[in-house]
């Protein structure tokens, strides 16, 4: 079974159609990287699977786990086993990293049957995936992303996803204002968590993460659509042709070439 | 004359010779005078700037009889004390309480006592606070007029208390007023820390009219905690005027959480040059309670630094007033100031007024402010939802860590934990919240 199907969806924000019938298949093990040009819908189609409430999907329809996905709440999707690694992660002023860290792994715990982290349980756990993301322990007791920089934003967006272990995991952009031995840790974290029963959607502006999370497909989103899918080497193509080269002709045609 | 103004009149006419200090010339005539005062003017209405949303009706409506403390009524106190500190006097229905009181040595010259007792023993210590009393509208008049007791702080110059002083009013008896008179007097350079906390016995209504007076000697450092507990059904009004010499410095925390009707007038003047001052404040309303902070810095002197942080947390149909006046006189050149008042709904039946009032005399000033009145933020909430927190508790969480920045600032631990215990006891979601504290 597919773990996430889109269908034809179209959303809006505030009335504005941004979304205009996407489709796409995640099979279990798959890793899809979607690409495209500043504004054309990938951080919409981000939280829009998320459950962002003010995203309203017009039409379509999404299944994850042969489930009507866009049914369920935000808090749901994420216990069923959504993750989304936030563009521009929030900074929540007050809230301990530690204590937002393990009410999360132990909510998800909970919805699976499993036992909830003690202190020293949960600890133990955090300091040992921090220590691999090579984050200092201060990191925990910080309030939420305030004051981190944009490269510690992200590798804590990495870090509660290697804590939260989805089923289904969105990253968008979370390679961008990293530098280069950032980016390798990041890369590292989500590579580890790759397995056959766990998929991945890796959007991203350029090609260089892709080099370090090596995709199975590669999607191009253009003004709300898929308007070209293919393996790794499409990633390399709009590298060196520029998105210029999708946005040249007519959207609509485009994707009639690829589909 | 209105009717309630009478009945007050003639009350202090019967109590005067009982009040303390009666047969003391000096106290009597202040007493007299501030009777008259309060007879001529009243209660303040909507119409005075000062109280233009707080409306008194259900304090004028009704006479409140000075309340007959009977010490017995209350045998223990544990539930509000601070572990760490030592230092505490306990006063039942605004009579100092001996035998729930407890005040450890204070190096000499220094003195913590009850106000009633050093009106009887050393009249001449309190004489320069109480005769000329601050001019600070009707309730301070009523509560000169009527005053029975209170604490008496004095520390000696050079003299630094480490371990804080907690005053405990406790009220037990509906229908009465009390009207606690409290003096804080730090000579120079000494320290002293202060905690005036107001808890009930019992639910019914009743009626604190407090008032205290802080004076901070050259370099001196006076930290005071205001802690308004009162029962939902009480009216709690309350003065705190402070007087501060050169080099000094005031740290002042509000916070407000009970009362049905409450208003906190914290001032405070900078009567020599370099002085320093800043205001905290917490209120969290809900039902229908009204909460109303109305705040003076008064720079008089130069190179002054005062800065203000107010936050407010409001629910249901509960109502908040954040005055912040800061006055920059003329002379008061290189004047510091910055002032930022947040208010927190969370309900759409909630409402807010808050006024900055800066008067700005002098030209090389710094001043600040900023106040914001909104909702949860939905980016926040949808962040945490996305790992997994239902929406009441990420709701919750959030309500708690907007106050937090305000406790955070409390620098006595046990009070710390006991106002973040309460405000986590007040969410919805307290059992998930728990291990925050
Ligand atoms: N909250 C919003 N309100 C209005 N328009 C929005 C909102 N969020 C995104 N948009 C618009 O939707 C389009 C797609 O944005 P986005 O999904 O962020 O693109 P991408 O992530 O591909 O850069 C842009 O034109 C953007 O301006
Ligand atoms: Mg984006």
């Amino acid at each position: 079974m597919s773990l996430l199907t889109i269908k034809n969806l179209q959303a809006a924000v505030d009335g504005k159609q941004i979304l205009r019938g996407i489709d796409l298949d995640v099979q279990p093990g798959e890793v899809h990287a979607i690409m495209g040009p500043n504004g054309s819908g990938k951080s919409t189609l981000a939280q829009v699977l998320a459950g962002r409430e003010d995203y309203q999907a017009v039409s379509g329809e999404v299944l994850y786990q042969g489930k009507d996905l866009l049914a369920l709440s935000t808090e749901e999707r994420a216990r069923e086993g959504i993750f989304l690694a936030f563009q521009y992660p929030v900074e929540i002023p007050g809230v301990s990293n530690v204590y937002l860290l393990k009410a999360a792994v132990n909510a998800i715990r909970k919805h699976r049957g499993q036992p909830e982290l003690d202190a020293v349980e949960f600890l133990q756990l955090v300091k040992a995936r921090m220590k691999s993301m090579k984050m200092g322990e201060e990191f925990l007791y910080r309030s939420v992303n305030e004051g981190f920089s944009g490269g510690e934003k992200k590798r804590n967006e990495v870090l509660q996803m290697a804590l939260l272990e989805p089923r289904l995991a969105i990253l968008d952009e979370t390679d961008s204002g990293l530098d280069i031995d950032a980016l390798k840790i990041v890369a590292e974290g989500v590579n580890s968590l790759r397995s056959p029963e766990r998929a991945m959607i890796v959007i991203t502006h350029y090609q260089r993460l892709l080099e370090y999370i090596v995709p199975d497909y590669v999607h191009v989103l253009s003004r709300g659509r898929i308007v070209k899918s293919g393996g790794r080497e499409l990633a390399l193509e709009l590298e060196e042709k520029g998105y210029a080269w999708i946005e040249g002709g007519k959207a609509g045609a485009a994707a009639g070439a690829v589909r | 004359m209105n009717e309630t103004i009478e009945r007050y009149v003639a009350e202090f006419r019967a109590q005067a010779t009982r009040l303390p200090g009666a047969r003391l010339p000096w106290l009597a005539a202040a007493r007299e005078g501030a009777i008259e005062r309060f007879a001529r003017q009243g209660f303040p209405t909507l119409r005075d700037e000062a109280w233009k949303y707080t409306a008194l009706g259900p304090i004028e409506k009704k006479v409140f009889p000075l309340a007959q403390a009977d010490l017995g009524k209350v045998s223990e106190v544990g539930a509000w004390l601070l572990e760490d500190v030592p230092h505490r006097l306990v006063f039942v229905d605004g009579r100092y309480a001996p035998a729930l009181s407890r005040v450890g040595a204070l190096p000499a010259p220094s003195l913590a006592d009850s106000l009633a007792e050093v009106l009887a023993r050393a009249p001449h210590l309190a004489e320069p606070y109480l005769r000329e009393a601050p001019a600070a509208g009707a309730f301070v008049e009523l509560n000169t007029a009527f005053m029975a007791d209170g604490a008496f702080v004095q520390v000696g110059e050079g003299v630094i208390v480490e371990e804080p002083i907690h005053l405990l009013f406790v009220s037990t008896t509906a229908g009465c007023v009390s009207h606690p008179r409290n003096l804080v007097v730090a000579a120079d350079g000494a320290a002293v820390t202060v905690v005036e906390h107001y808890v009930a016995l019992g639910g019914g209504g009743y009626f604190t009219n407090a008032v205290t007076q802080i004076a901070a000697g050259r370099g001196a450092r006076v930290e005071h905690y205001k802690v308004q507990q009162e029962n939902v059904k009480a009216f709690h009004i309350a003065t705190v005027v402070a007087r501060q010499e050169a080099g000094s410095r005031f740290d002042s925390h509000s916070l407000s959480l009970g009362a049905e009707l409450a208003r906190n007038d914290i001032a405070t003047r900078f009567d020599g040059t370099g002085c320093e001052t800043t205001l905290n404040g917490l209120y969290v309303v809900a039902g229908r309670q009204h909460v109303d902070h109305h705040t003076t810095i008064d720079h008089a002197r130069p190179r002054g630094t005062s800065r203000e942080f107010y936050r407010g947390i409001l629910d249901d149909r509960a109502r908040a007033v954040f005055t912040g006046r800061i006055v920059v006189h003329k002379d008061a050149q290189k004047t510091d100031a910055g002032q930022i008042n947040h208010n927190l709904l969370l309900s759409r039946d909630a409402e807010v007024d808050t006024r900055p009032q800066l008067e700005i005399y002098a030209d090389d000033v710094k001043c600040s402010h900023g106040a914001t009145v909104g909702q949860l933020d939905d980016n926040m909430l949808f962040y945490l939802r996305t790992r997994g927190l239902e929406e009441g508790h990420a709701r919750d969480l959030l309500t708690y860590a907007f106050a937090a920045e305000v406790l955070e600032r409390i620098r006595i631990r046990s009070l710390r934990n006991r106002t973040e215990r309460l405000m986590v006891e007040r969410m919805a979601e307290a059992e998930r919240l728990k291990e925050l504290v």
